[in-house]
């Protein structure tokens, strides 16, 4: 038993990372309609910065905490830069250029840091706590608070803030936005930038607990993708619960199943997404707009 | 203005397209004999790949759908057709079919959920699909030879034919290719064709035609895999050796690059973006390891901003500069149909309703 909630409290603190991406996923996907393919690399670039900040001698906080402003204005800039020409047009083009800016990242990555797998420092101190006498590792309980209050804060700007309210507002209906004089084009840039610094937050939290290289978030995309699907597409809260379901399922599949181990805990993303599209496409949460071809 | 003004579907219209196709075959068969036989073996990568992104290329530029996925439709093919061989005695000819039944049955397994709705699903579907793809390999040793691989006999050199095995290789290539690419081309002019011509035009007018929207785009995407399939299998006869770090995830996305950057949906595109893909690796190569991926990339991201058609499409501007190729104006008693009255108006114009030739 006590295995299991281990297991599962992992399970969580990886459902976690995946939430954090799955909500810079939804975020953009809300305010642009578009799937940003490139987030999880973005979100490694980001990490790779923190690495360089840290291994140059920086504290790891300033460390982090500049990695995560690097993020939210590379994302602005990518809005601003990249996508602002191409959308509302043909959703192919937004869909080939952020494609084109995942593999763009990821070589950039690859030129600047080299393609060896780099240490991440740890952020949580290491061991288990007990916890109604269950023991569970601190890392897994410190991942999870991190995104409880991210949710929190997130929350807290949209809905309680004036800069949320014009974020969904240009989100929602840019023309009438426009005309009760939000200025869209910012606020959609704030969007992005936002993104980036979540995907950052998920790249931070996860390096840890693998090796840094160029292929960090790719695995972590799919995982975020399926958990977005899961929730919903258009739900911040079902992209969380998603994310945890997908958490959970893959560390108990990989624990007690064993045809699957950890090297095929990948079909899981895979199984769920396409048993998702069978029955249920908004998934849980999403709004059932989602219409038949 | 152009050099030359031809008359579509006149004689000298009909003369200028055969010979081009006839000078492209004759250029094609001569250079594996004035070739090197390392040049002849990236000639012969790039027929494989040219196979698998004229699937891809029907797909992007007539569902509009793109997938993420087809390197593991590719590494299916070259497993099929790599088990077969090394495993049982069956000719090497019909491991080109079985490689594409296969993929096809793939792509209507995941098709068939993914397109049943409009959006970025398949994209995500196939995503998921091409990170699968290296552990399941892994994994089924019995068939795929885990990790360490599977060694292909490669199709031997009739004794009819005096030519060398890179220079058989690339000839046997390119006969499939030019088989799968004139199966394409008719594909997409025929009633497959006139329906995806329909649904990217307006998929709810093709609705209301009585097209199975989703049906078709399933077959369409069935069909693509089943060309990556063929590629795949010409790739194992091309190597000889098939090995799960051939197929991974940026193999995908070299195939889309190759799509995108050469055209969409047209032949010469599927050309052009492999010899693209092929050949730009080797000398960005030797820079820098992380060059390939930001030429790729960058190239992806500059033909949506600057070259929308791809390579393709420049070639035909540049042809249009040439050659001008304008419809036909019908003149009287040229068609039987349409009564040689005083009712046809001056100028030549069908009348209202009349049929052109």
């Amino acid at each position: 038993m006590e295995r299991f909630l281990q297991v599962v409290v992992d399970g969580i603190a990886d459902g976690s990372v995946y939430a954090a991406l799955a909500l810079a996923l939804v975020l953009i996907f809300r305010s642009t309609g578009v799937v940003n393919f490139a987030q999880g690399e973005m979100a490694m670039f980001a990490t790779f910065v923190a690495w360089a900040l840290a291994d140059s001698g920086v504290p790891l906080v300033l460390a982090l905490l500049g990695a995560l402003a690097f993020a939210f204005a590379a994302g602005m800039l990518v809005e601003r830069v990249l996508i602002r020409p191409v959308e509302g047009g043909n959703p192919l083009n937004l869909v080939i250029v952020t494609l084109g800016l995942f593999i763009v990242v990821n070589a950039a990555a690859g030129w600047i840091w080299g393609f060896t797998l780099k240490d991440f420092p740890q952020i949580f101190p290491g061991g288990v706590a007990e916890v109604g006498g269950v023991s569970l590792s601190v890392e897994s309980l410190g991942i999870i608070g991190v995104l409880l209050a991210v949710v929190l804060v997130l929350w807290a700007l949209f809905t309680h803030t004036g800069i949320g309210l014009a974020m969904r507002a240009a989100a929602q209906s840019p023309a009438s936005a426009r005309l009760v004089g939000v200025p869209v084009g910012r606020m959609l840039m704030l969007g992005w930038g936002l993104a980036a610094l979540l995907g950052a937050l998920a790249g931070v939290l996860v390096a840890p607990r693998l090796f840094l290289d160029t292929n960090l978030m790719a695995g972590v995309l799919v995982y975020s993708f399926a958990g977005a699907a899961l929730g919903g597409f258009d739900s911040p809260l079902g992209a969380v619960i998603g994310s945890w379901i997908i958490g959970i399922t893959e560390g108990l599949a990989g624990t007690y199943v064993d045809a699957i181990g950890s090297d095929l805990k990948v079909l899981v993303p895979l199984t769920i997404i396409v048993g998702v599209l069978l029955l249920r496409p908004s998934g849980l949460f999403g709004s059932p707009e989602v219409t038949r071809a | 203005m152009s050099l030359v003004t031809v008359v579509a579907g006149s004689r000298a219209h009909r003369a200028l397209r055969w010979g081009t196709i006839a000078a492209g075959t004759a250029v094609a068969l001569a250079v594996p004999f004035n070739s090197s036989p390392s040049l002849n073996g990236d000639l012969t990568l790039v027929l494989c790949y040219a196979v698998a992104a004229a699937g891809l290329g029907m797909l992007v530029g007539y569902a509009g759908q793109v997938s993420l996925g087809h390197g593991a439709f590719f590494a299916v093919g070259a497993y099929t057709a790599a088990a077969l061989l090394a495993k049982t005695d069956l000719h090497w000819l019909l491991a080109l079919p079985a490689a594409a039944a296969v993929t096809f049955a793939l792509g209507l397994a995941f098709g068939i959920p993914a397109l049943r709705l409009r959006g970025i699903y398949l994209a995500l579907v196939t995503l998921a699909l091409a990170v699968a793809a290296g552990p399941v390999l892994k994994r089924a040793e019995p068939v795929t030879g885990g990790v360490s691989g599977l060694s292909v006999p490669q199709p031997p050199v009739p004794g009819w034919l005096a030519v060398d095995a890179d220079q058989w290789l690339y000839l046997l290539s390119l006969a499939v290719t030019g088989v799968m690419l004139l199966i394409a081309v008719n594909l997409t002019r025929g009633s497959l064709g006139r329906s995806l011509l329909a649904i990217r035009d307006g998929e709810r007018a093709a609705r209301t035609a009585g097209i199975d929207v989703a049906r078709v785009k399933t077959l369409l995407f069935a069909t693509a895999g089943a060309y990556a399939g063929v590629g795949g299998a010409l790739f194992a006869f091309a190597l000889g050796f098939v090995a799960p770090e051939s197929f991974t995830l940026l193999l995908s996305f070299t195939l889309l690059s190759a799509v995108v950057v050469g055209g969409l949906g047209t032949v010469a595109g599927a050309v052009l973006g492999a010899l693209f893909v092929v050949f730009v690796p080797q000398y960005a190569g030797e820079v820098d390891q992380a060059l390939t991926g930001i030429i790729y990339g960058g190239a992806l991201i500059a033909v949506v901003y600057l070259l929308p058609g791809g390579a393709a499409g420049l070639l035909r501007r540049l042809r249009r500069r040439l050659i001008d190729v304008v419809e036909p104006t019908p003149q009287r008693g040229d068609n039987d149909a349409v009564p040689t009255s005083d009712t046809a108006p001056v100028g030549g114009q069908p009348a209202a309703g009349g049929v052109r030739p």
